[in-house]
């Protein structure tokens, strides 16, 4: 069989870079002085200031992971941690300024927001510029903003909350992110509210050597339900780009939160993103998430299902084309009776893309009852594509269920000449098998995110192609 | 006029590096419904993938001419959009890619047109009707799960939705009952009209009794060693082949 090209994906519509304005831009490398300036222009109170300060101390003595994908290329130093765009946080369209509003425009947020959004918070580099959300929401007692506002006006929620999942001990980026974190979105939904919209966040990096430290907290009470929604695009640079955000979730007793994020970073992204879920008595964690773009990905999120009967779901899905390195996985630790956890994971590789599977899955001694269910698949499409699967099983208990299924196959010529009989080109064919293949993910998302995730493995694949 | 749609002149077929067609000759016009027969390992698949030019399949020698153009070397679906379908005796299995969604996009890309949904599903309930389908299967994932006579009935039904010139039916009787045989002859007997053509592969002739063939050859080691109508088809249902092999 003759020998297909399949494109990469068309990134001219995420690919799109402002003029580098700025109001202020702080200095390269990381010294207390730059960290008490971030706080200072934030007008942040003593206690963040504080923590800050500490997160760069334990930054400091941590080493680099010595495990996984190659990250030697990183200095830290080259960094500039914190660019203010020259807005403030708006909350009508109108007020946004023209040339960050017309990128905006091409990621299509503002018809993502007539559709059925809740709100919108779109980080644009590090701090938030537009802001909006339903009346509904408010009267309800929800709360929904930027992670700089809930600091000064929600200090007791945000203070008993943040990183106290995600502690700053946990990893050498994680405490980075304590010490320069900027942006984000944070949401509350009191006791018992259902919201039934999806609330949405979209953020993207816009300046060279920026790395993007954006804080994601959500805090759902007991018997409330959310959806939450997150997506990033960045534009392309030739330096090396750092994205180190941090996802804390808080899912109580009884509460349901679906957390759905599609990354779609530039290829020159390292991409170390890290999210944890904390699941109550009887409450479920849904995770949807497709990985897509950046130079290294490792993204491992976590659920602890803490309270008896905790469920929790993982649906993800990574795209690894040429130079990239994708070491995505999920985490879990059964710590109650009774609860539970489904994977189902899927990676897709190409022009010799590299895709790991990395994953965790523990039952500890008093999660009786419990069971874990592991699924994962992947496929290489073409001989020169790389696709591993490394999990980790750990039950310690004999009153458990746990199962784990592998599949790494490569796109079957069978199939193709089978496609090619009904009238496709051989690439319309590819295009379709791998369309299916991500099909039980993106019918998981939201129609503007099935959207967008067509446009990246779908519409531009076949568009490239045909 | 020429009635002429499909000829192949003595053509040599190699599958896995073994020569399996050895000087092939068919002649097929447009109103007529051939039968090739044949004892297992014969060539008769062979004679269909290499129609279809499926890459495992190399031709060292001869030519396939479709109406009057040569397209012994063209692409497998530049054959299928020139009006060639192919019933497959194992049907692929595509998670993730709906019944309904693949016929759409396989209708639009051989008729070059756009396909218009409410149309199309209309169309698509009426054959699954007649075809005794249940509907629920055009939102499944094409092939999966399915059993072997709902895969051969689907192969029927994609030939009845994209209606090419000539279909050649690969075993598609194979495996069948005796009501999956009778439904499938309906479906064959819906698409037969005096413009197109059906080539049935088959090793039996459970599924002759309900279409009449106009010609049947016996290919015997790669070569068509007899042609005759239907009363050959009965010759062999009682004898076998045994006459034919050197």
């Amino acid at each position: 069989m003759s020998k297909t090209k399949i494109e990469d994906i068309n990134r001219n519509i995420y690919d799109i870079k402002n003029k580098d304005e700025y109001e202020f831009k702080i200095e390269k490398g990381l010294t207390p002085d730059i960290i008490k300036e971030i706080s200072k222009q934030k007008d942040e109170p003593d206690w963040m200031r504080d923590f800050r300060l500490k997160a760069l101390e334990v930054y400091n003595k941590l080493d680099l992971p010595t495990w996984g994908p190659d990250i030697s290329e990183l200095n830290m130093n080259d960094i500039a941690t914190y660019v203010k765009p020259k807005s403030k946080l708006n909350s009508s369209w109108d007020d946004v300024p023209e040339d960050i509003k017309n990128t905006f425009d091409k990621l299509g947020i503002p018809e993502a927001e007539k559709e059925s959004l809740a709100g919108v918070g779109a980080q644009y580099d590090s701090e938030v510029v537009y802001h909006s959300m339903k009346e509904e929401l408010i009267k309800q007692g929800v709360i929904y903003t930027d992670m700089e506002t809930a600091v000064r006006k929600y200090p007791g929620i945000v203070k008993e909350h943040f990183m106290k999942c995600v502690p700053i001990y946990d990893h050498k980026f994680v405490a980075l992110h304590g010490a320069v974190w900027s942006g984000g979105s944070f949401v509350y939904v009191p006791e018992g509210v259902k919201v039934d919209i999806p609330l949405q966040s979209y953020f993207r990096l816009n300046s060279p050597e920026a790395g993007q430290f954006e804080h994601t907290l959500i805090i759902v009470n007991e018997g409330a339900s959310l959806h939450f929604i997150e997506g990033c695009s960045a534009p392309k640079y030739n330096k090396v780009n750092l994205h180190a955000g941090c996802v804390e979730l808080y899912v109580k007793d009884n509460a349901h939160l679906r957390y759905s994020t599609i990354e779609n970073w530039s290829k020159n992204m390292l991409n170390l993103n890290t999210k944890k879920a904390l699941v109550g008595k009887n409450a479920s964690m849904e995770w949807v998430s497709g990985s897509f773009g950046s130079k290294v990905s490792m993204l491992y999120p976590m659920s602890i299902l803490n309270g008896e009967g905790a469920k929790t779901e993982f649906t993800g899905i990574s795209f690894a084309g040429k130079g990239q390195n994708l070491d995505n996985g999920f985490k879990v630790v059964h710590n109650a009776p009774n609860t539970s956890s489904v994977v189902n994971s899927k990676s897709i590789s190409k022009d010799g893309g590299k895709c790991t599977y990395r994953a965790l899955t523990r039952i500890n001694e008093q999660a009786k009852k419990s069971k874990g269910m592991v699924s994962c698949e992947s496929l290489m499409l073409d001989d020169i594509s790389i696709s591993d699967t490394i999990p980790v099983n750990d039950v310690r208990t004999d009153d458990a269920e746990f199962s784990h299924e592998a599949k790494i196959g490569k796109i079957s010529d069978k199939a193709i000449f089978y496609l090619m009989s009904r009238g496709m080109s051989e690439e319309d064919a590819k295009a379709m098998i791998v369309r299916g293949f991500a099909y039980p993910i993106s019918k998981e998302l939201p129609v503007e995110y099935a959207v967008e995730m067509n446009n990246l493995i779908n519409l531009e694949l076949e568009g490239a192609i045909g | 006029m020429n009635n002429n749609l499909l000829e192949i002149k003595d053509l040599y077929v190699n599958a896995e590096e073994k020569e399996i067609l050895k000087g092939m000759n068919l002649k097929i016009n447009k109103g007529e419904i051939h039968v090739i027969m044949g004892p297992n390992g014969s060539g008769k698949s062979t004679t269909a993938n290499a129609i279809l030019n499926n890459p495992s399949y190399k031709k060292t020698n001869g030519t396939i001419t479709f109406e009057g153009e040569d397209i012994t070397n063209s692409k497998t679906d530049e054959i299928a959009r020139k009006g060639i379908f192919m019933s497959f005796q194992l049907p692929e299995e595509i998670p993730g890619v709906s019944v309904t969604n693949f016929l759409k996009y396989a209708k639009n890309k051989v008729t070059g047109k756009p396909v218009k949904i409410f149309e199309f599903k209309n169309e698509l309930k009426k054959y699954m009707e007649e075809l005794n389908m249940n509907p629920s299967y055009m939102e499944r994932s094409l092939n999966v799960g399915f059993s072997g006579g709902e895969k051969k009935k689907n192969e029927i039904l994609q030939l009845l939705v994209l209606n090419p010139k000539l279909a050649i039916l690969d075993e598609t009787d194979s495996g069948l009952d005796v009501d999956a045989i009778k439904t499938v002859s309906k479906g064959i007997e819906m698409f037969k009209n005096k413009k197109n053509a059906v080539l049935i592969i088959t090793h039996n002739t459970k599924i002759l009794s309900n279409l009449k063939p106009d010609y049947v050859h016996v290919l015997v080691d790669g070569k068509i060693v007899k042609t005759g109508d239907y009363k050959l088809a009965k010759e062999i249902e009682e004898n076998g082949y045994s006459k034919y092999r050197n």
